[in-house]
């Protein structure tokens, strides 16, 4: 990642972050850069150190080592209250016994503010978080959405320059999720605030994030837009995390190909591994191209038809090419084609692998 | 933007005002229990092992107190008297805590808050109903066939009576957790219940069983005001400490006594510990609640049974409260208050017990709030890991420290010569503090409890908002905790009101307390108005718990509004 010359700018600024707990290391030199009003997801499988990142950002677990910068302020020394931040966790923390009102206007009764303008502030948010009328209700009373949406309020109610998600949808069922990611993405843009948010959900990652931070023991993978990170995993791990990904062990042949039992594979870009080494070929199985594969398509080979899962809108077949037995290429093949090519188990047919959806990693 | 290198640096943050908050209260809350606690007890093992010019003499106080036969007498005896006790309570609990879980018989509440009754009064007060039950002029004498109720026989009695409780309270807990679907395998395949009973009921509650026996042996090898009161020429552990300490003065070989008593103690409180770390793993999360099928002829004994044994303990308490109001046993049985004209019987008088009240008043005030406040800061705290750690160590001490071994280690730390808080003896503060101390634990592990069901993000929450912990924990925590912060209280109230163990070396000439007027008067052979005194403690202590009852189902549930959908 750069910034080339007048980038946007930097608002979040962590460096060389270590982190351990005795002697598990929980962060390894971890370094990033948020821009300003950028929404950013964490993602990992769980124990990748995510969680573990935002703390050490709002200063919750101190780092071991590292610094922090927020809004251009090294805040590395700085106890959480002296950062400038708002947080949602994913048990909210709503405060029982007080009110829904009471609870989003808790950090403003310690700004000096009158009574009246802290009325009218919660009144603001409450709207925006469309719980206009549920301000005298306690949050037990409310659905879990909308408990949700009072601890985002409340996050909000300081004007923090940076808003904090500990996976706040996670403990909400799936419909509610879907709607109130929506909400949460339309908000976010119309404040414009700069958003962290911690998820081990990809499919809520891609929804929301300008940028992704794709992150494993305790090491950042990859950063990039959802876009990127889906079409150009950088690692075998993001690979396999991000998406579903058909891994063949291959051996290198050249610069730009790779052998599988009998098959040759080119691919669009070098891959930089040397000659004569055991690889990973990896492609996406909905890369893989069923509709009009001529007899010499580039990377086209023959094969069989073992096994048809169905998904509802495509069925993933599972295909052993001739050439290669003993391998098993998972496809992606629509429902229209699925009719229109008569494809069933046991059915040969041609595939071809583009070059540019083929990826190569070390073993 | 201009960009800085810094290098990196091991980091540790700066300080907030609320970590000064925090550091003052780990410090204040570790000092206290250093000071009131930690220290006490260092004296007293340190004084078993000098003689009585201060120099240190090794194990000599032991050696001697090994040369000398009665007090090894004493040792034996505590040790048969305890095991006694403790083979008839636990049987007998194990039934009475078995028909009310296992079972589906009528009026359980009642039964249950007839076992819990002794807990409500002092010690002592069985004893003295055992002296006018079975006692030289007692109504039921003849009943033991010529042996004498004043030595092992009305100390165990007694004891059972007033452990009965504490062991029927463990093995309930242990028979609450049980799982249906184990009882419904052994159905399916066939098992008689007997079989049922021996082979999946029993083993579920083992762990119960020896906490239990534990338990019962501790109170029981440890409990001073019983012996003292109907044990007459049979001597035990607990009057031996006092005898040495009161009568002979003999500070090394009290200090020896109470060491010896610490060692049944701190090995109850090691097996309890090892027991409560492998029970976790006993019941899975997902286990279905075993609910009691109704049985007819089961459930009509568990209410015979439990009938029986709940009468037994009203009756006892019974007695000593019918005693108190009789003019003179057993020659005029006239209804009289004048055994309540306590200065009669003792130059302290109705003093004793407003001493008492105060006391226990003040245990409860203080107590609760450095207890509830020093379980905030184990449990929530951020950083200050030693000082954390420490504070939680020290709060499980009292837990294996016989009240006695408590007021003995008190004596010799007040009473240090190089003791700046020596004033203190003799005062009700010190009174209170000791109660403090000898009631720690319980109610530290009970405020625990309560603080681990609260979010644990609500301190990190406040961070970010920028409001201090302290108005946090005012505004949220303390409100959220209300309810377990008043069982603390009544807890320690009744305890400090009922206690004499610990408090029976400390009191001074101005701050007698009613517990030690029962011994005193009992001593004076006034047992009638020893029966009054017990009387009173048992109705305040009972009083208050009923008074925390209702205000709790009644005016603090309306400020619990947040708790109802």
């Amino acid at each position: 990642m750069s910034i080339n010359g007048a980038g946007p700018t930097v608002h979040m600024r962590a460096r060389e972050i270590d982190k351990s707990y005795g002697a598990f290391v929980a962060l390894k030199s971890v370094s990033l850069e948020v821009y300003k009003g950028e929404f950013v997801c964490f993602l990992g499988p769980s124990g990748c150190g995510k969680t573990t990142l935002l703390r050490v950002i709002a200063g919750l677990d101190p780092q071991s080592s590292g610094t922090i910068e927020i809004a251009g302020r090294d805040v590395s020394l700085l106890p959480p209250s002296a950062r400038d931040f708002g947080i949602v966790f994913q048990s909210y923390a709503l405060f029982p016994n007080l009110t829904v009102a009471a609870n989003v206007g808790y950090g403003l009764v310690n700004q000096r503010m009158s009574r009246t303008a802290i009325k009218a502030r919660v009144d603001e948010l409450l709207a925006l978080v469309s719980l206009a009328d549920q301000g005298d209700k306690y949050p037990v009373q409310l659905s879990g959405g909308q408990q949700q949406r009072v601890a985002l309020a409340r996050a909000l109610a300081t004007s923090p320059s940076l808003l904090l998600l500990d996976e706040p949808l996670s403990a909400l069922d799936a419909r509610v999720r879907l709607r109130l990611r929506d909400e949460l993405k339309s908000l976010q843009r119309r404040l414009g605030i700069t958003t962290i948010m911690v998820t081990h959900d990809q499919e809520e990652a891609m929804g929301l994030a300008d940028r992704m931070v794709v992150m494993n023991q305790g090491t950042i993978e990859q950063v990039g837009t959802p876009a990127e990170i889906y079409a150009h995993p950088q690692t075998a791990f993001v690979a396999d995390f991000v998406g579903a990904m058909n891994f063949i062990e291959a051996l290198a042949t050249g610069t730009m190909s790779v052998r599988v039992g009998d098959l040759e594979f080119a691919s669009a870009v070098p891959h930089g591994l040397a000659s004569g080494a055991k690889v990973r070929l990896a492609v996406r199985p909905e890369d893989l191209r069923v509709r009009n594969v001529s007899e010499d398509a580039a990377n086209g080979f023959a094969g069989q038809i073992s096994k048809l899962n169905f998904h509802g809108g495509f069925c993933r077949a599972l295909i052993t090419p001739d050439r290669a037995p003993g391998v098993e290429f998972a496809a992606d093949i629509a429902a229209n084609d699925l009719r229109d090519l008569g494809i069933a188990v046991d059915r040969r047919l041609h595939l071809s692998l583009p070059p540019e959806a083929l990826r190569v990693y070390p073993l | 933007m201009a960009t800085t290198t810094i290098a990196p640096r091991r980091a540790s943050l700066k300080m907030a005002g609320d970590d000064w908050v925090l550091l003052i209260g780990v410090a204040v809350i570790a000092l206290w229990l250093i000071v009131t606690l930690a220290m006490p007890l260092g004296v007293l093992l340190i004084k078993s092992v000098q003689n009585a010019d201060g120099q240190f003499i090794g194990l000599a106080n032991f050696a001697r107190y090994f040369e000398t036969p009665s007090l090894v007498t004493s040792l034996w005896n505590s040790v048969w008297v305890s095991a006694l006790t403790t083979a008839i309570v636990i049987p007998l609990a194990f039934g009475y805590a078995y028909a009310l879980k296992r079972t589906s018989m009528p009026l359980k509440p009642l039964f249950l808050a007839l076992a819990l009754l002794p807990l409500f009064a002092p010690s002592l007060l069985s004893a003295l109903s055992f002296i006018y039950i079975f006692g030289n002029q007692g109504f039921l004498t003849p009943w033991l066939m010529g042996e004498t109720i004043y030595g092992p026989i009305g100390i165990v009695m007694s004891q059972v009576f007033y452990c009965f409780p504490h062991a029927m309270l463990i093995l309930t807990t242990a028979l609450a957790l049980a799982d249906q679907r184990h009882y419904e395998a052994a159905k399916v395949l066939g098992t008689p219940s007997r079989r049922v009973f021996w082979t999946v009921t029993l083993p579920g509650a083992k762990y119960g069983l020896i906490s239990a026996a534990f338990v019962v042996f501790t109170l029981a090898v440890t409990e001073f005001g019983i012996p003292k009161v109907i044990g007459g020429q049979f001597n035990v552990l607990a009057t031996d400490a006092y005898k040495q300490v009161v009568g002979q003065q003999n500070f090394e070989m009290g200090a020896v006594v109470g060491f010896i008593l610490l060692i049944p103690a701190v090995f109850a409180f090691a097996i309890d510990r090892i027991i409560q770390s492998r029970q976790v793993s006993l019941l899975s999360a997902r286990a279905v609640p075993l609910v009691p099928q109704r049985a007819l002829l089961l459930d009509g004994w568990a209410a015979v049974y439990c009938a029986v044994i709940g009468g037994l303990i009203a009756s006892v308490i019974g007695v000593a409260v019918w005693a108190s109001f009789i003019t003179y046993w057993p020659y005029n049985l006239t209804p009289t208050l004048k055994n309540y004209n306590f200065v009669e019987y003792d130059a302290s008088g109705w003093m004793s017990y407003w001493n008492s009240i105060v006391m226990s008043l003040l245990v409860a005030v203080i107590g609760t709030a450095f207890v509830f406040v020093g379980a905030y800061l184990v449990e929530k705290g951020r950083g200050l890991k030693f000082g954390r750690g420490l504070i939680q160590l020290m709060a499980m001490i009292p837990m294996a420290v016989p009240g006695l071994v408590l007021g003995l280690a008190y004596v010799f730390f007040i009473n240090a010569p190089w003791n700046p808080l020596g004033f203190l003896y003799g005062t009700i503060l010190v009174l209170a503090i000791n109660s403090i101390a000898h009631f720690y634990t319980v109610a530290h592990l009970t405020a625990v409890t309560a603080l681990k069901q609260v979010d644990p993000e609500f301190e990190s929450v406040s961070a970010s908002l920028k409001v201090p912990v302290a108005r946090t924990f005012q505004r949220v925590t303390v409100p959220i905790c209300l309810p377990t912060i008043l069982d603390i209280a009544v807890y320690l109230f009744v305890n400090a009101l009922t206690t004499v163990s610990a408090v029976i070396f400390l009191y001074g000439s101005n701050t007698k307390l009613a517990s030690i007027a029962i011994v005193h008067m009992d001593e004076a052979g006034a047992t009638a108005a020893a029966a009054a005194v017990a009387t009173m403690l048992f109705c305040t202590a009972l009083g208050v718990k009923l008074l925390h009852l209702l205000l709790d189902r009644f005016v603090f549930a309306r400020f619990q509004a947040w708790r109802r959908r």
